[in-house]
């Protein structure tokens, strides 16, 4: 089987080598020979000038930022420059891998049955008529062992490039339009896509303007440049320093907390009404039903909603209220049922805890809305609780709710669906003061300390806003609004 | 330490996710990747663990005869239907005795919930044992069709595709546009002019409400599109903003209070 895989290999590269031999040669021609051999009456652009490139900063490595002065026909002079090509020099063995990157790809598109895409008479649809007639299992050995053949090969590409500018060839990378001064190539760091750009490796570029007609005038080649990742992110100094002043408040108001500091908390109407809502279930006997929404358990507002949950099933377990919890993400439902059990064990009822009080539904939007909406019809719970994140079924949710004639009680951090809550329930928890409830909630010390610790950076982010707004309306103003910028 | 080893990974994980931000190297990027690939093999464990609450609550409906009951059967058939069709595939040009494998099968599973039901035990797991046979026979003696749990043949079947495209999608595009009615009757409530805040949201609803009307037939005074952009760009963004800015906040410090162990309620420890 591996002599089979070897042969195949090497066939394949042949056959690729033969079918792209034409273009290759075309291709490192174009440094070389140039157009005007061939369209002698047509008048070159002068060149793009001064082409310059350094490794982008602040990313994970294989990019590097191009920049070069305008052609003198670019707007001016001739004004016939319509738009710019940038090429890269890759040595030979980067073209060899390519091949072998063409095969894997095909191969992919086998395994994956989407070859549909496949242009007949073309050199993918070639290989595919080959690889196709190899079963899966083989196809899958095949593709281990030109996976591992690319891997290998790439270790030697730092190595080739430092042969420029023999035994290679300039490969077109992107086009800009006219006016434009700079390029960003942004390479991919898979080693097995062929947009690959190797860290650390010579690297090459030249900018050719071109006119209407096709005729081009290469800039003066731009290298040796290497491009390499970086341990820390400059553009995202203000965040650490905004994250550790709140990381310091939030401690300092945790401790003052621990040492008994008196700390008040605006009271929430929500949660206040949470124990009222449960009363009113037991005395009704009807269910409590209490919707998680539609986020993730790594989602934030899901987080602050198990707090909530294990609060609410904790009361509901002491009045043995019937609690209904269908879920949405098999994941969150998980969690749910360890919240919602611990809950019933603190209350002293592990006993009254029964299995599908949480319970999935459906990953789909929509019929879950469905289902939700079944069970307030059916069962007419007393209270609806929504916490957590909501997209477009919170007011189906709530309008089917307060036709059942529920009370209802919400919270979400998503902005468009705050008024859609507000206008359909009874009370609704605004942002922030969903993650504020489970401070509220269990009122220990070093959970209201992080409640202070927001307010007084909100208070420094009011102060900032109103100093920027002020320094804004003179010119010197804007050395402090950039203290503030954060770019990707 | 049953409950300390949660609480390290937790600090160790959420940690080494706040750093990572900072820190754009490849080799950053990879961890964060892999850890990323992580939370989908246990998303796709909980997935079976949700399909068996599912089964579980809904033979219980069964069980005990709870209102709407038959439609249990209906949601566990159309659940194991699409399974199927979703790892079948034609091969010749019919499909044979298909349709008899695709019978056999629900059938199995309507035995199979009979037999966890009925006191009759004995009755049902036989035939559930014949139906299964017949469908075993079929997989294995029809090579009109195949099975395919490797890759993704399944999802062009026909019949697969044709539940989804019309039966599921029409479903969820009706409970989708039951959102317009549901708009109308609460902007009806929330507009009534009780007070004189309800009144200026009313005021407000309906000058961006014609802003935004295509059926104006005579247009819209200037003044009036300007005070509705003033409305939208202004007063509505600024609170937008600023509720923004406090949900900001109000992630960091969740964020800081679960790492550090403050935050357990996701733990069933409030």
């Amino acid at each position: 089987m591996k002599v089979k895989l070897l042969i195949m290999v090497v066939m394949m590269l042949a056959l690729s080598s033969f079918c792209f031999a034409q273009d290759n040669a075309t291709e490192a021609g174009t440094e070389d020979t140039d157009t005007t051999a061939v369209v002698e009456s047509i008048i070159l652009p002068a060149p793009p000038g001064n082409l310059t490139g350094i490794d982008k900063p602040n990313d994970h490595g294989h990019a590097a930022i191009l920049s070069w002065d305008l052609s003198p026909d670019d707007g001016a002079g001739e004004n016939s420059v319509l738009k710019y090509e940038i090429y890269k020099w890759v040595p030979q063995l980067m073209l060899d891998i390519n091949l072998v990157r063409d095969s894997l790809s095909v191969i992919q598109r086998i395994l994956r049955n989407t070859t549909s895409g496949i242009t007949e008479g073309t050199q993918a649809d070639s290989m595919k008529i080959v690889f196709e007639k190899y079963s899966r299992d083989e196809l899958f050995d095949i593709r281990n062992t030109l996976i591992a053949h690319v891997k290998q090969e790439n270790t030697g590409l730092a190595e080739a490039s430092n042969s420029y500018p023999e035994n290679g060839a300039w490969l077109f990378v992107d086009k800009k339009p006219s006016g434009t001064k700079s390029f960003v190539h942004i390479g991919s760091k898979d080693f097995k896509s062929a947009g690959f750009v190797p860290d650390f490796a010579n690297l090459y570029y030249r900018v050719d303007a071109v006119t209407i007609d096709g005729a081009k005038s290469s800039s003066k080649v731009l290298g040796p440049i290497q491009t390499s990742g970086q341990w820390y992110n400059t553009y995202r100094t203000p965040v650490v320093f905004s994250v550790l002043f709140f990381t310091l408040l939030t401690i300092y108001f945790v401790r003052e907390a621990r040492k008994g500091a008196d700390l008040y908390v605006r009271p929430l109407g929500g949660i206040e009404a949470v124990d009222d809502a449960i009363g009113r279930a037991t005395e009704m006997g009807r269910p409590i039903l209490y919707v998680l929404g539609l986020g993730s358990a790594a989602d934030i507002a899901t987080i602050a909603s198990f707090t909530i949950l294990g609060r609410v099933a904790k009361k509901v377990a002491e009045y043995q209220t019937e609690l209904l919890v269908p879920t949405y993400d098999p994941i969150v439902m998980t969690v749910a049922q360890e919240v919602v059990k611990s809950a019933y064990l603190d209350a002293g009822r592990p006993d009254a805890y029964k299995e599908d009080t949480v319970h999935f539904v459906t990953q789909s939007q929509f019929a879950y809305v469905a289902a939700v909406n079944g069970i307030m019809l059916r069962e007419l719970p007393a209270t609806n609780v929504y916490m957590g994140k909501f997209f477009a079924e919170s007011l189906i949710l709530a309008e089917t709710g307060a036709l059942a004639g529920s009370i209802q009680i919400s919270g979400t951090d998503e902005i468009a669906q705050i008024p859609f809550f507000i206008v359909a329930c009874d009370y609704t928890l605004i942002g922030e003061e969903l993650y504020a409830a489970s401070a509220y909630l269990g009122k220990e010390p070093v959970l209201l300390g992080s409640l202070k610790a927001q307010d007084y950076a909100k208070a420094a982010i009011i102060l900032l806003a109103v100093i920027g707004v002020v320094l804004a309306q003179f010119e010197f103003g804007a050395a402090f609004v950039n203290l503030f910028e954060v770019a990707n | 330490m049953k409950r300390q080893l949660p609480f390290l990974l937790v600090f160790l994980f959420g940690a080494f996710m706040v750093f990572q931000y900072y820190v754009p190297h490849e080799s950053s990027e990879f961890v964060y990747e892999f850890l990323l690939d992580w939370v989908m093999i246990i998303g796709i464990f909980a997935l079976a663990l949700g399909i068996w609450s599912l089964y579980t609550v809904s033979v219980d409906k069964i069980r005990h005869k709870k209102e709407n009951w038959a439609y249990s059967y209906v949601t566990l058939i159309g659940l194991f239907i699409m399974v199927v069709l979703g790892f079948t595939y034609k091969v010749g040009d019919s499909w044979g005795f298909y349709s008899v494998f695709v019978i056999s099968l629900m059938t199995l599973l309507g035995f199979l919930i009979q037999t966890s039901v009925s006191k009759d035990k004995g009755l049902w797991l036989g035939l559930s044992g014949l139906s299964l046979v017949v469908a075993l026979g079929i997989a294995f003696t029809d090579d009109s069709w195949g099975i395919a749990f490797m890759t993704s043949e399944g999802l062009s079947n026909t019949m697969f595709t044709n539940f989804a495209d019309f039966v599921l999608t029409p479903i969820l595009a009706t409970m989708f546009s039951l959102l317009a009615f549901f708009i109308a009757s609460a902007a009806y409530r929330a507009f009534r002019a009780r007070n004189i805040l309800a009144t200026l949201l009313l005021i407000a609803a309906i000058i961006v409400m014609l802003r935004f009307n295509p059926y104006m037939p005579f247009g819209l005074p200037e003044y009036m599109a300007k005070t509705s952009n003033w409305l939208m760009n202004v007063p509505n963004l600024a609170a937008q903003r600023a509720i923004v800015i406090g949900i900001g906040l109000g992630i960091v410090a969740t964020s800081l209070k679960v790492i550090l162990g403050i935050e357990r309620g996701y733990m069933g420890k409030g």
